[in-house]
């Protein structure tokens, strides 16, 4: 039984019954045994639920009952998104033993759809990092040189997905989480419009420019993942009561005719060569099935990681409050504390990347400093906005490397933290300005590392822009993951 | 010279829901924690869904007291940590970069004074916490957690306490009005005060259970600063509260004025629009101010402005008469109302159990008009249909409260009456100002039925015969 097949495949032979969901599940737990020790991409396993749930599902198959769309898909979860029943931890102390009473929006629509939710995956502590390190459960590995850094933060589900732990996983992307590790582990990885997807039982980071994001195998897995989990949602006041698109219809369509922007601000220096050389390929692929690339500049860009730590950091040191240990969270008793000192002591219990967002973002927002940087950083953030909307009065779609460098070695960068905010200059343009974004597996560099190439559309214009990503999927032949 | 500014909380307990999500907005006598969900407990990963019911109400409230309403209003994060603030920050609205609270800018007249609000933001009430008996233990009820209410601010545009009092009256009776609130349930309307003197510090006065001790309050607080000021002690600016067993305002000693509450535009809410149509469709739902009320029943139906006054500021009263009166009888039901009926019933709880109907006033007030009740049995009666509910004339029965006006049955009983009080006879014979003595003699006889103006004249007759 080949595990690596795709999440679409998997649907047409569940339902053709030429595959057992409940052998297909045993398989990718057993898988899961066989690996997590080398990757560490799961803090939450749900070995028995997964299985019983395998076997009602085969059930419902063979009596021919009405079964979900996902006919029993095992997926994993990042553990910032709730699941009722299951930890959600956000890889931190403060969550330790934290279980939701409910399910996220996008868990409940999965699970409506039969979609088998084997466990909740790693991510840095809170969703802060762009390498999956920074979790209180210890780092997650890069399945193509477990030396490596899977990225992050999404790191669990670009890794689990990846070394065939599950079919596809839920992400989430606040500054380019799901797309990092998307790029640096080989798969598919979309960052939706800001408002396209439910954020309701997404633990917020910075809740003005984060989105839940599938993470898969195919560019036509992560549209049917999309289908699943977009549109309106009474829980959340931010989702747009768009009409419903079918993400799957038409992803052939091809992009002949269309322009695509190549923004210079991305590919000029400081970028890795070998990428640089890479996404220059697949520009030239672009132009060969009848896209017409031309160079876009946005100035903007070089003050989005700026904008970008400021905003991200005023919000998380907001969001991240609520965490005093008195309701939920960890082992740690009230008895003997005044309101003040049981406070320090509950809060002392975050990780150090958390800490320094907190203490930045608190600082941004004090008193006689609002103006100097938050308010500066929406205008940036503002600026940006509107030179991508005149870029695409132009062009029809951007195109980038995802990261500007390959993936690097576990503990390179984590003592230098500058230097790590400065790889992901690439994908917060997108979070900062609301837009679509998706990151394809292109090539694998020299070293065994893989490189993946970032596509951008306009507000809503995911249909598009995953026709786009699909015929740049359709030029690639890439080996399979070596672990 | 005195200058009091306030800032009063007062709960939307008409709405039916919590401002972020479905929770009931009433949480009075529900088990502690029982009235909670995701969101209102700020659990990770909930999101506020903003109730557009509490937006309606809270510009009802704004241009009630004539304030400004933006186009777009949006929501802020206060971030301080409380244990009764399951977020450790309060959604709120905050002017600071742009107006975007609900109302700004209004003013209302009281008694010939104008006084100026600054602004009106809607927000959401913290839990509660709890002391329970000797423990040390602080527990907190979040079922309050979320409840929407509006809170007010005003100028220091207060001289004296007793205008404060006068002027949280007349407020309590336009939130009512407005239907917004019932501001005699408890903790539905509370107040915080800012007092200084002459050029003094500003002082803060917090903790003021109910708004009949903040005059006290602040009668306190002006005493203290005088006196300071008058011994050339500064006034120190700070936030005091006030301890009702002692009485006094005390220093509050923690250093909250000094905090810096990092306010943030909360994106989970979207800006909301409000189009010049949508104020325009709250005025039309919006019931006749009490002002207007008070014209129309002067105008209109000739009540006495000093009734008029206590018939329109009450809602209830005011509701009661609405459906009583008919254009003849007008005038006596709201006599009725505000003479005999507030006696019997001048509190929140009395008004709950009045078994009386808008029926049985009309009715009432007829049978005086036409002579077929005397007032006085009038008032026997009411007092029979506020304890029983009864129909009038089931009560006129059961009383025997008849009106004897037939000058047959008159002349017996005053025939009665001379025969026992020759001496009071013989003395209203001499000076006819004794008469009524005679009058008394007859209502007892009758049991006030008797009609008056025919005793009268009979009496007359027969004593100068």
């Amino acid at each position: 039984m080949n595990l690596g097949i795709s999440a679409t495949e998997f649907v047409s032979q569940a339902k053709a019954g030429t595959i057992s969901v409940e052998e297909f599940v045993a398989k990718t737990l057993d898988r899961i045994k066989l690996v997590e020790d080398k990757i560490h991409a799961f803090i939450t396993v749900d070995y028995q639920n997964a299985l019983a749930k395998a076997k009602e599902i085969d059930k419902k198959i063979k009596s021919k009952d009405k079964v979900g769309t996902c006919f029993g898909m095992p997926i994993s979860i990042k553990d910032n998104i709730c699941t009722a029943g299951i930890k959600t931890t956000c890889a931190s102390k403060m969550l330790e033993n934290f279980v939701a009473p409910y399910d996220a929006t996008v868990v409940s629509r999965l699970k409506s759809e039969d979609a088998i939710i084997v466990g909740k995956v790693n991510l840095d502590e809170f969703a802060m990092g762009s390498t999956t390190e920074f979790s209180y459960f210890g780092p997650s590995r890069n399945p193509w040189n477990v030396d490596y850094v899977p990225g992050g933060s999404s790191g669990g589900s670009g890794v689990s997905v990846s070394a065939q732990e599950c079919l596809a996983s839920l992400g989430s992307d606040t500054g380019g989480s799901v797309r990092s590790p998307a790029s640096f582990c080989s798969v598919v990885g979309l960052k939706p419009t800001y408002g396209l997807v439910s954020r309701y039982g997404l633990v917020s980071y910075a809740n003005s420019i984060e989105q839940v994001g599938p993470m898969a195998r195919t560019v036509e897995d992560v549209a049917f993942l999309l289908n699943i989990i977009s549109g309106y949602d009474s829980h959340d006041d931010t989702t747009v009561k768009n009409e419903h698109v079918d993400y799957t219809k038409d992803i052939t369509l091809g992009i002949s005719g269309k322009k695509i922007g190549i923004i210079t601000q991305m590919i000029g220096e400081g970028i890795d060569k070998e990428v640089a050389s890479a996404t220059n390929r697949a520009i030239s692929k672009l132009q060969d099935l009848g896209a017409e690339c031309v160079p876009i500049s946005l100035d903007a860009v070089e003050h989005s990681v700026a904008a970008y730590y400021t905003i991200a950091s005023a919000e998380a040191s907001s969001n991240l409050s609520r965490y005093d240990n008195l309701r939920y969270g960890f082992d740690f008793g009230t008895e003997g504390y005044e309101f003040k000192a049981f406070i320090l002591k509950a809060r002392s219990n975050f990780g150090p990347e958390v800490v320094r967002r907190m203490l930045l973002g608190a600082y941004v927002l004090s008193a006689g400093y609002y103006g100097k940087y938050y308010l500066k950083a929406q205008k940036v953030r503002a600026m940006i906005k509107a030179q991508l909307d005149e870029a695409f009065k132009k062009v029809d779609f951007l195109v980038s490397p995802t990261m500007p460098i390959l993936p690097y070695k576990v503990g390179e960068k984590i003592d230098d933290p500058l230097k790590m905010y400065l790889t992901d200059i690439n994908t917060i343009t997108a979070n900062l300005s609301g837009i679509p974004a998706i990151s394809v597996p292109f090539e694998i560099s020299s070293s065994g590392l893989p490189i993946g190439v970032q596509l951008f559309a306009n507000s809503f214009e995911e249909k598009k822009l995953l026709q786009a990503a699909y015929a740049l999927q359709e030029t690639t032949n890439l080996p399979e993951v070596p672990l | 010279m005195t200058r009091i500014g306030l800032e009063i909380h007062c709960q939307l307990t008409k709405l039916e829901s919590k401002l972020f999500c479905s929770c009931k907005a009433e949480y009075r006598n529900l088990a502690s924690n029982s009235n909670i969900c995701p969101v209102c407990a700020g659990l990770p990963g909930s999101l506020p869904m903003l109730n557009k019911k509490a937006v309606e109400k809270a510009a009802m409230i704004s241009l009630a007291l004539g304030c400004a309403i933006p186009e777009k209003i949006g929501f802020f994060r206060k971030n301080y940590f409380y244990p009764d603030l399951p977020k450790n920050f309060q959604i709120t609205q905050y002017n600071a970069y742009g107006p975007t609270s609900i109302g700004s800018d209004g003013k209302i007249t009281i008694e010939g004074k104008e006084i100026r609000i600054r602004r009106i933001q809607l927000e959401e009430d913290p839990g509660r916490l709890v002391y329970e008996g000797k423990s040390m233990l602080t527990l907190v009820d979040y079922n309050r957690a979320g409840t929407p209410l509006v809170e007010i601010v005003t100028e220091p545009d207060f001289e004296t306490p007793k205008q404060v009092r006068i002027f949280l009256n007349v407020l309590a009776d336009l939130v009512e009005n407005v239907g917004i609130s019932d501001p005699y349930l408890e903790g539905a309307m509370r107040v915080d005060g800012n007092i200084s003197e002459g050029d003094g510090n500003r002082v803060e006065i917090k903790n003021v259970g109910s708004f009949r001790d903040i005059e006290k309050a602040l009668h306190f607080e002006i005493t203290r600063q005088q006196s300071l000021l008058e011994r050339g002690i500064p006034v120190v600016a700070e936030t005091r509260h006030w301890d009702d067993a002692r009485r006094i305002t005390v220093s509050s000693r923690s250093k909250e004025e000094e905090q810096d509450y990092r306010y943030l535009p909360e994106a989970d809410i979207p800006i909301v629009l409000i189009r010049n149509e949508s104020i325009e469709n709250i005025k039309k739902q919006m019931p006749e101010s009490i002002v207007a009320k008070r014209e129309r029943y002067i105008k209109k139906y000739g009540i006495p402005a000093q009734v008029a006054d206590v018939l329109s500021s009450d809602r209830f009263y005011s509701d009661l008469f609405e459906k009583s009166y008919n254009e003849k009888n007008a005038k006596e039901v709201a006599n009725i109302i505000t003479t005999d009926l507030l006696s019997y019933a001048d509190t929140r709880e009395k008004k709950l159990e009045l078994k009386i109907t808008a029926q049985h006033i009309s009715d009432l007030a007829d049978s005086i008009m036409n002579d077929t009740l005397t007032r006085n049995s009038g008032k026997q009666a009411l007092q029979e249909m506020v304890k029983t509910g009864k129909s009038l004339s089931d009560v006129i029965c059961s009383l025997d409260l008849g009106h004897v006006s037939d000058a047959g049955s008159i002349e017996k009983i005053i025939d009665e009456v001379f025969q026992e009080e020759e001496k009071a006879v013989a003395e209203a014979r001499q000076n006819p100002d004794t008469i009524n003595y005679l009058v008394g003699k007859v209502m007892r006889k009758t049991k006030g039925k008797a009609d008056p103006t025919t005793t009268l004249d009979i009496l007359r007759k027969k004593l100068s015969s």
